[in-house]
């Protein structure tokens, strides 16, 4: 038994923030509320600190298999519960790909093993991700898929989306589209706009986003399927939701923390860190995906964790590949620069990182109601602590943000009623 | 103002109006070499100045290489492609590898945008961008500012107008951000696939009409034009380019008497430029080339300088 | 700063230019094949009054170039580079008896960085060395053909030369120097 004592209980699912105190026992949520007592529990002091059901990034690449020494299961699920995400969605884009039932059972194979946060794997929607033939969805779904994806590039050919859409609807899992028109995007590096202009660099203009949101929310609307685009970057892609949810459309959508902190003028250096795709966009983007998420419109917001190489990034930065890491900066940038400055409030943050994305992904965790699984975050929201990439779990390092100063942390996490993060150390 | 704030000259948006004056009136002492019967001087004697040109270039490497040698600089070329794949390199270890023969001067071509402040990041020798893809050329626009000054006087006032594919190149851009620091009023002229987004934001006027732009132009600047630009058509030929931004005897009738003709090389004749006006005195194509060597010159010449105070070397007679 | 002693009045630099001058054409046959160079800045106004004294006296035009000698320095690097102005030789010095003309002598590093400069547009006869003040310390076997006036100084002291063309007033003065 556990008691964590003293917090300020922040639960969006059951409308609660106050102080209270949370009891787990055998792995479930035991009680929540004033003054509890249990002699014989382990006491959590959370005073001071924030007390919230545990995160959930519904968009991470792992990179396991193919791809170890960029990360691995086991790291990137450590580096997950030191970010205090206690789920993590593995995206299908691994060597080989996660397009058969054998490649999702090897990735639960392993989470089971060496996971330290729950791990549920995303099937691509095509074969090979090559946008060609549906995969065997029933066999995947079996397996354990809770969506599919072909993250990395649109499903280009219309038809095949429309299949994908449609044959989804017998399984009731999200399709996750990355949302970008091929030819209009083609050899851009960057957002296009007065940034790109003066960098001499190639653009992919929002409008390359935004046309294949916009098909794909057609596809939606013509399936009746769940569509959840990923990685929303542009204004118009934010409209082009939030017109569809009116309509009644069965569409949810995500954001990066990067996408929300950062614009297209933050390049100048031609740092690679900050090469990303969907790119970094305008400061006026960026506003109006800040207002997406205020609204509703946007449901969540997943890390879009994409670990690289060191000397793949050390590059020319037309050459660099498009990522960066974030799931042990998330929760302490979003909260150094939405919540401490009033764009958020830390209910509608836990919200967005808790029962948005399990109701886009339709499962059942994010909540400290009683009797759910016992998975907590603790974080302390006035602390001053510098990012330093060298004490990362991640295998890898390319994040922007090595050496900036936030003033929140993720001290304390629960994972299936275990306490495996104690005071920002993981046990064990 | 008697030196440059930075070891590196990576682009003229780096640059204030000072330090870009300060290069053309240091570019004018050198022109006089030039005359000479032994156009040499032992300025840069015993420094070493290494040429690392990873895109093929002819003109520009050779403007760079005489200008050391007159002023006495070892000058190495290194050349190669720019893509690691085919060289069996990354910049980063090329870099580290010139880096260790301890050049003074890095003078760097490249095809992608940043290499040159990659590699001012990596070394510390001065490194000189002598183009990398389509960002900047900064010797490129102060020789030609060097140009404009000596045929017009001064560029204060000018209005120049830059014809061309503007997205893609880095003549364009550095002469834009010279050009405006210096106080010249620029026009961009082509058609709106080679415009890039939100060119107005550096300061410039669009126009789609040679034919109306051309007669408030003191400088009409053609650059050179490329029918497909990795694999893509922008327009619908060349043919079509030419009658609607080609320079010729006609359009150029249009524009003032005193207006002067430029190109940074290599001309496409009969597509951006007829040859008749190609080989008019008011173009001065190549008086551009002749006043490269002496603006190279002054850039290494200031790159290379530094250290103490000026009083210092004033006393020493 | 301690107050800067005057050396030299308007009048004794025009006198002792005067005195060059004869000098001049009594050394050079009276001026045949006789060129004059001035150093960057005050030596070019120094030249120009020296042939316009030589003018006076032998009713003769003695060609006078400019020139820069940063090319030719031996502290590039060490020091900031000062800025450059352009170098002018009008007439060809091969076979000329050239004048090298400046406004203080000191550590002689300049007149050589000239000497190879004059050397670089030829084979002159020979080269001479004109200054208004030697001021002594020489750090290279140079000395001055003709002097206007011999200062002895110590190392801190600084010598300022104003002459009418380029200060408005004229005169030599030596005194502390700032920087020190």
């Amino acid at each position: 038994m556990l008691l964590i004592k003293g917090g300020r209980v922040v639960d969006p699912a059951n409308n609660l923030d106050g102080v209270a105190d949370v009891l787990v026992k055998r792995g479930k949520i035991e009680a929540v509320g004033p003054n509890l007592k249990s002699g014989e529990a382990t006491v959590c002091d959370a005073t001071g600190k924030i007390v919230a059901p545990g995160l959930i990034d519904m968009h991470a690449h792992l990179r396991q298999p193919g791809r170890e020494d960029e990360e691995t299961i086991r790291t990137g699920t450590r580096a997950a519960l030191r970010g205090g995400f206690t789920t993590v969605c593995a995206m299908p884009n691994t060597e080989p790909c996660a397009d058969t039932a054998s490649v999702i059972q090897l990735v639960t194979a392993l989470a089971a093993a060496e996971g330290a946060v729950s791990v549920l794997p995303i099937g691509a929607i095509t074969k090979g991700r090559e946008g060609k033939e549906i995969v065997e969805m029933g066999e995947l779904v079996a397996a354990g898929a809770v969506a599919f994806s072909d993250d990395g590039t649109s499903v280009g050919a219309a038809e095949v989306m429309r299949r994908a859409l449609e044959y989804s609807r017998m399984f009731d899992v999200p399709i996750i589209a990355h949302c970008e028109d091929g030819s209009l995007a083609l050899g851009g590096t960057m957002h296009e706009g007065c940034s790109s202009t003066r960098m001499g660099l190639r653009g992919m203009p929002a409008a390359a986003e935004d046309v294949m949101v916009a098909r794909d929310i057609c596809l939606a609307e013509l399936t009746g399927a769940r569509l959840h685009v990923a990685h929303l970057s542009s204004a118009g892609s934010v409209e082009l939701v939030r017109q569809a949810k009116r309509r009644g459309v069965r569409v949810t959508c995500e954001v990066t923390p990067h996408h929300l902190i950062l614009s297209d003028c933050d390049l100048l250096f031609y740092d690679t860190n900050l090469k990303v795709n969907p790119p970094l966009r305008s400061a006026r983007d960026r506003d109006a995906l800040r207002d997406g998420l205020l609204d509703g419109t946007i449901d969540a917001i997943a890390t879009d964790h994409a670990p690289h190489a060191r000397h793949e990034k050390e590059v020319e930065f037309v050459d660099a590949p498009f990522g960066m890491i974030g799931l042990e900066t998330a929760l302490p940038l979003l909260v150094e620069h939405l919540v401490t400055t009033d764009v958020l409030s830390p209910t509608q943050l836990i919200e967005k990182l808790t029962t948005g994305p399990a109701a886009a992904l339709g499962i059942s965790a994010g909540t400290l109601s009683v009797g759910a699984v016992a998975d907590i975050t603790v974080i302390d929201p006035a602390v001053s602590v510098t990012i330093d990439v060298n004490a990362f779990e991640s295998c890898s390092r390319n994040t922007p943000f090595d050496g900036v100063r936030v003033s929140a942390a993720v001290t304390d996490v629960i994972v299936d009623g275990a306490w495996l993060l104690k005071d920002g150390e993981i046990e064990g | 103002m008697t030196e440059l704030s930075s070891k590196d000259l990576l682009g003229i948006e780096d640059l204030s109006k000072g330090e870009i004056e300060l290069i053309l009136s240091t570019a004018e002492s050198f022109a006089e070499v030039a005359t000479r019967t032994i156009k040499k001087v032992p300025t840069l004697r015993g420094r070493t100045v290494v040429n690392l040109f990873l895109e093929p270039s002819t003109r520009t490497r050779t403007s760079f290489e005489l200008a050391c040698k007159r002023l006495s600089a070892d000058v190495i070329n290194i050349s190669g492609p720019s893509s690691s794949a085919v060289k069996g390199e990354s910049l980063k270890d090329t870099a580290k590898t010139i880096e260790a023969m301890h050049p003074d001067v890095v003078v760097v071509r490249h095809s992608a945008a940043g290499s040159a402040r990659m590699l001012a990041d990596l070394m510390a020798a001065s490194i000189v961008n002598a183009g990398d893809g389509s960002h900047e050329h900064p010797t490129q626009a102060l020789l030609d500012a060097f140009t404009i000054k000596k045929h017009l006087g001064c560029v204060a006032g000018l209005h120049v107008g830059i014809v061309g594919d503007i997205a893609h190149s880095r003549v364009a851009r550095s002469n834009i951000a010279a050009l405006t620091k210096l106080g010249a009023e620029v026009t961009v002229i082509g058609p709106p696939t080679l415009m890039p987004a939100c060119i107005e934001d550096l300061g410039v006027r669009v126009s789609y009409d040679f034919d109306r732009a051309i007669g408030d132009l003191d400088v009409i600047y053609l650059l050179r034009i490329q029918l497909e630009r990795q694999g893509r058509a922008l327009f619908p030929s060349l043919r079509e380019y030419s009658s609607l931004f080609g320079l010729n005897v006609r359009r150029l009738s249009l524009a003032k008497e005193s207006a002067i003709v430029m190109h940074p090389g290599p001309m496409n004749r009969g597509v951006e430029i007829s040859g008749e006006v190609a080989d008019m005195d008011r173009a001065v194509i190549t008086d551009q080339v002749a006043n490269g060597i002496a603006t190279r010159m002054a850039v290494l010449y200031l790159l290379v300088g530094g250290g103490e105070t000026e009083s210092a070397a004033d006393q020493g007679r | 700063m301690r107050q800067a002693s005057e050396v030299m009045d308007g009048p004794a630099v025009s006198r002792a230019l005067r005195r060059i001058a004869h000098e001049i054409l009594e050394r050079n046959c009276g001026g045949r094949d006789v060129a004059l160079v001035g150093l960057r800045t005050r030596g070019v106004y120094l030249a120009q009054r020296l042939t316009s004294e030589i003018a006076k006296i032998e009713k003769i035009e003695l060609p006078v170039g400019e020139l820069d000698t940063g090319f030719y320095r031996d502290d590039i690097g060490l020091a900031a580079n000062p800025q450059v102005e352009k170098t002018e030789i009008p007439f060809d010095v091969n076979q000329k008896h050239i004048i090298v003309v400046d406004d203080v002598l000191y550590t002689g590093r300049t007149i050589r960085a000239a000497m190879d400069a004059v050397t670089d547009f030829g084979r002159p006869a020979t080269i001479q060395l004109a200054v208004l003040v030697d001021r002594g310390h020489r750090e290279l076997p140079i000395r001055p053909d003709y002097v206007g006036k011999n200062v002895p100084t110590s190392r801190k002291e600084r010598v300022t030369v104003h002459l009418s063309e380029l200060d408005g007033d004229e005169g030599v003065w030596i005194g502390e120097d700032e920087t020190s």
